[in-house]
């Protein structure tokens, strides 16, 4: 199908962009890479009267240290994610969930900024976003506000953002010592939407205890989650004692909207959710403890 | 709805349109520009066969407004063979190795192939089926793809 018809916005400046959006409200969609967007606007799932295209913010594209964290334009495609050694070394969970997002065709087009206004609940990086404690930036034509991850994504779909505000960039803690990370996820077919995933960050302390860890659970809710009663269980445990498959079980033990779809029933999903679980906490509870 | 002037390159060729912010960029291709080799299937960024570059990375054209390509540098299936006609290598490899049957997702994987063997000439066979992943074929089973990849991969070029 084509899609319907809409009046398309470049705006050269920020302050033009959240202008726009602060005029045209619910009418209009900001469109990053649109590999999420456009599929919808062809088969019509959604419809938009505007899009307002950031292609002309080149502030919104970039990879820097900023006030010693790692701060990422919203703009920035995952292929640039992918390849940074910038990235690989502050924040490598970013690197190893980045292949499994889509297709190498996607990767070029689409970027971090619209995957997590997207909020696919089954995406990769929302769940990176929350088990790092990522911070996420939007602007308004009322000003700047920073956005923890563990409270962006609202709903199905739906994050905090209001309508006149702009994802602009988000910033990650720079990875520390005695940390690890994974992120296992099961899909069907290589490169499509995972039927469940878990992102994994284990921090130690000196007595190989768990000083802080993060399990974000994807594709196993109507958003993305931390699991934040499981983590307070391993919290403090010694990292030896604790069996990844416990840790599996902890996990969905608090949850309760798991969904069913033809991909699979609640069950299934609860069993991969299990399984791919262990993996990601023994994968990083190993690093940590290198 | 304003329609909007472009201006872009394809396949080394400056060409300008007048176009609704909603047509995509593969059908500016084929309706405007009659570069009919880029193939539609889903039209919605599943099956790959409209592949192109855009910049030189390979992409989806069914999921590019042709507005967003404004300033771009095109490049189609019509831009890959050599300016006589020669095949190129992947092309080549393709018709050696049988990497087609109907030809419906060929251009598709051809560029998608070309793109991926220039930024990893030493690809491993699970890098190539990884990279090959995005395109789907109906016919061939992709063995035959798969070896034509492999064959323009030891080839040496892209």
């Amino acid at each position: 199908m084509k899609p319907a018809a809409f009046d398309y916005h470049v705006p050269a400046e920020v302050d033009e962009a959240v202008d726009l959006l602060g005029e045209l409200g619910d009418e209009a969609k900001v469109l990053a890479g649109g590999q999420s967007l456009v599929p919808m606007l062809a088969l019509r799932l959604a419809v938009f009267d505007h899009l307002v295209d950031l292609r002309g913010l080149a502030g919104l594209r970039g990879i820097e240290e900023r006030d010693g964290r790692l701060w990422i334009g919203a703009r920035t495609t995952q292929a640039e994610i992918g390849r940074s050694p910038h990235v690989a070394e502050a924040a490598p969970l970013l690197t190893r969930a980045t292949p499994l997002i889509g297709h190498f065709q996607i990767r070029n087009r689409g970027t971090i900024g619209g995957s997590l206004a997207h909020a696919d609940t089954a995406a990769e990086y929302p769940a990176v976003a929350l088990a790092l404690d990522a911070e996420i930036e939007a602007r308004s034509p009322s000003g700047t506000r920073t956005i923890p991850a563990t409270g962006f994504f609202t709903d199905i779909y739906t994050t905090d953002l209001a309508p006149d505000e702009l994802l602009t960039g988000i910033s990650f803690p720079v990875r520390g010592e005695r940390c690890g990370h994974a992120i296992e996820e099961f899909a069907r077919r290589r490169g499509d939407f995972a039927v469940a995933g878990t992102a994994v960050a284990v921090e130690l302390d000196e007595s190989s205890r768990v000083r802080r860890c993060a399990i974000a659970v994807l594709g196993l809710g109507p958003t993305p989650c931390r699991v934040t009663r499981a983590e307070d269980e391993l919290t403090g445990a010694a990292v030896a004692d604790i069996e990844p498959q416990e840790v599996g079980r902890l996990a969905m033990a608090e949850l309760d909207a798991i969904p069913a779809d033809l991909h699979g029933s609640a069950g299934y999903r609860r069993r991969i959710g299990v399984t791919v679980t262990a993996r990601a906490w023994r994968r990083a509870a190993e690093e940590a403890a290198r | 709805m304003t329609d909007i002037e472009i201006r872009m390159t394809v396949n080394g060729r400056p060409r300008r349109g007048r176009v609704q912010p909603r047509l995509t960029l593969a059908d500016f291709l084929r309706e405007h520009l009659r570069l009919t080799g880029t193939h539609l299937g889903c039209e919605h960024g599943v099956c790959g066969a409209c592949t192109i570059m855009v910049d030189g990375d390979a992409v989806r054209a069914c999921l590019m407004f042709a507005v967003q390509a404004d300033g771009a540098e095109i490049t189609t299936i019509e831009g890959i063979a050599g300016p006589d006609g020669e095949l190129s290598p992947v092309q080549a490899a393709f018709r050696e190795h049988h990497g087609l049957q109907c030809g419906f997702c060929t251009p598709g994987l051809v560029i998608s192939a070309t793109a991926f063997l220039r930024d990893h000439p030493d690809a491993t066979d699970d890098q190539i089926s990884e990279a090959l992943s995005g395109n789907l074929c109906r016919c061939t089973g992709y063995q035959g793809i798969l070896k034509a990849v492999r064959a323009a991969a030891e080839g040496g070029t892209s």
